[in-house]
């Protein structure tokens, strides 16, 4: 019984770090690990993010799980302080925290590897779906995110070469988004979010093991921007519902405004279009909001140069058959906005909660 | 260099203790001021995954009191044969041989252990030592208590100087 002492070495013992300390205004831009929650989730977005998707290898039980999310813990414990790994082999790369958050998530897979009861499947099929099995699925996955590309490169390597003992890299999804939230279709992403998280993202009820976590489903949306080029600015904002410019409803004045479903124009049609993506995407009651956390990607060019381009839509919520489900639904079944985009990749994860100094990841379930 | 007999009573010793009880010494920052920190302490120990054969372990050793302080041999139940080695160089290549007199702390000072430098050489690793494996180990001080702690297994690629199992001849 030497696992939390053991952590303990990983851990606590800073003196070294501490005549060490990164230099102050990197410090400023730290982001806390220990908590309730895993940070990552109602952190505001940095602007860099990957995700990676990990199998666990055939043979890997719990006493392998178990050291393998104790190694990754430490790492993320370290590096998101500002703190270079253990056995960090360029340590310069970790001074810059730039707001670094590494958040863990488990997957069916996991699950089974563990012999435990997975909170988390595989979403329904829905008619627009295009799955890729290239990016989708996943035993455990690593969101890194921070506001610097190259302290998410050196996170990213770190935890990678822990990993890589114990599982296959089954994906890796990179994005980025800007302060001004704007997706590459141009659209303001992200206005309505659930005002009360305790209600609508962190699990309060079911597995006590899992309170204070939340679930992700991440689904890659591809656009087809050639086709959307050919939209003008009149269907993109009939199809959307909202303003380009400022990203209004078409009701209203301002981002925030609250959308008026029911005003209709002069010819008796909803101004807001029974099709458009925000009347599709409405939840009545907030407590079922999801958290929206989305990134963009873009890969690269064809050799006749057309994109391929899209979000890496990240949706925490506490209950995906309840909140993320019946949105997805309604918006497959008749969401004019389906005409220029593709859900291409589709996992889901149990985000466990935060640990504690002494903890890690995972240690109310597996410890 | 250190006596053979002396090391494997070490090792003996540490055996006949029990290997659970490794204990990790907190960091002085974190004692009260009441306290007196523990005379020596190491930070961020870790050991190089091996499936048998050579290992090495590293981290950095803080001496707290007034005096130097001297690290004369190491034992572990990982391996019957430990060394407290140097890298040095030697017709142009870096080798690691035992080091002569041990790892010495200056008073309020440190000593880093790390690959490509100081470090403590496991030889005759016989079980493998896996990924964030817990491994127990203790140093003995000269004229003091011994220093026992854990190791966290970690995966590594460097540290592969030519070792030279004597002094400074090939």
């Amino acid at each position: 019984m030497i696992s939390r002492r053991g952590l303990i070495a990983g851990g606590a013992l800073t003196a070294v770090g501490a005549l060490t300390a990164p230099p102050a205004q990197a410090a400023v831009a730290v982001e806390p690990f220990h908590g309730l929650h895993q940070a990552g989730i109602a952190t505001p977005p940095q602007a860099h993010a990957v995700f990676v998707g990990l199998d666990l290898a055939p043979d890997t039980g719990k006493e392998a799980v178990v050291r393998l999310l104790q190694l990754l813990t430490d790492d993320a414990r370290r590096l998101t302080q500002g703190r270079p790994a253990l056995a960090d082999t360029e340590p310069e790369l970790a001074a810059t925290a730039a707001r670094l958050t590494i958040t863990f998530g488990f997957g069916p897979g996991l699950f089974a590897a563990v012999k435990a009861e997975s909170p988390v499947a595989a979403l329904p099929s829905f008619t627009i779906d295009k799955l890729d099995k290239r990016w989708s699925g996943g035993d455990l996955l690593v969101q890194i995110c921070a506001d610097d590309g190259v302290t998410v490169a050196h996170a990213l390597r770190m935890i990678v070469k822990d990993a890589r003992a114990f599982a296959k890299v089954r994906w890796i999804q990179r994005g980025f988004q800007s302060a001004t939230r704007r997706n590459l279709m141009g659209q303001v992403d992200g206005t309505v979010q659930p005002a009360d998280l305790d209600r609508a993202v962190w699990i309060g009820q079911g597995p006590a093991w899992l309170r204070g976590g939340t679930t992700l489903v991440l689904r890659r949306i591809r656009m087809s921007l050639e086709s959307w080029d050919a939209a003008d600015r009149v269907a993109r904002e009939f199809t959307i519902g909202r303003r380009l410019d400022t990203g209004a409803p078409l009701t209203g004045r301002a981002e925030r405004d609250e959308p008026d479903y029911s005003r209709l124009n002069r010819l008796g049609f909803p101004i807001i279009s029974e099709y458009a993506h925000i009347r599709r995407a409405h939840v009545t009651d907030p407590g079922l909001r999801i958290l929206r956390r989305p990134y963009n990607y873009d890969e690269g060019l064809t050799p006749d140069g057309k994109s391929d381009s899209g979000l890496l839509f990240a949706s925490y919520q506490a209950d995906i058959d309840r909140q993320f489900v019946p949105i997805q639904r309604n918006l497959a079944k008749g969401d004019l906005l389906n005409e220029w985009i593709t859900p291409v990749g589709s996992a889901v994860f149990a985000i466990p909660p935060g640990c504690a100094p002494e903890g890690w990841i995972g240690d109310s379930l597996l410890g | 260099m250190f006596s053979r007999h002396a090391l494997l009573l070490a090792a003996a010793a540490i055996a006949l203790a029990g290997c659970g009880s490794a204990q990790v010494a907190a960091a002085p920052a974190e004692q009260s001021p009441a306290v007196a920190a523990p005379a020596l302490t190491i930070t961020d120990p870790w050991v190089k995954t091996a499936k048998k054969g050579m290992s090495a372990a590293f981290g950095t050793l803080v001496n707290n009191t007034d005096a130097e302080v001297t690290i004369v041999s190491g034992a572990s139940p990982l391996s019957p044969k430990i060394e407290l080695h140097e890298v040095v160089e030697s017709g142009g290549k870096m080798i690691m041989r035992p080091k002569e007199g041990g790892f010495d702390i200056p008073a309020h000072g440190t000593h880093e252990l790390r690959p490509g430098g100081d470090h403590i050489m496991l030889m005759g690793v016989a079980q493998e030592v896996l990924p964030g494996a817990r491994i127990p180990f203790t140093l003995t001080v000269k004229g003091g208590k011994p220093l026992e702690f854990t190791a966290i297994g970690k995966d590594f690629a460097g540290g592969k100087e030519d070792y030279q199992p004597g002094m400074g001849h090939k």
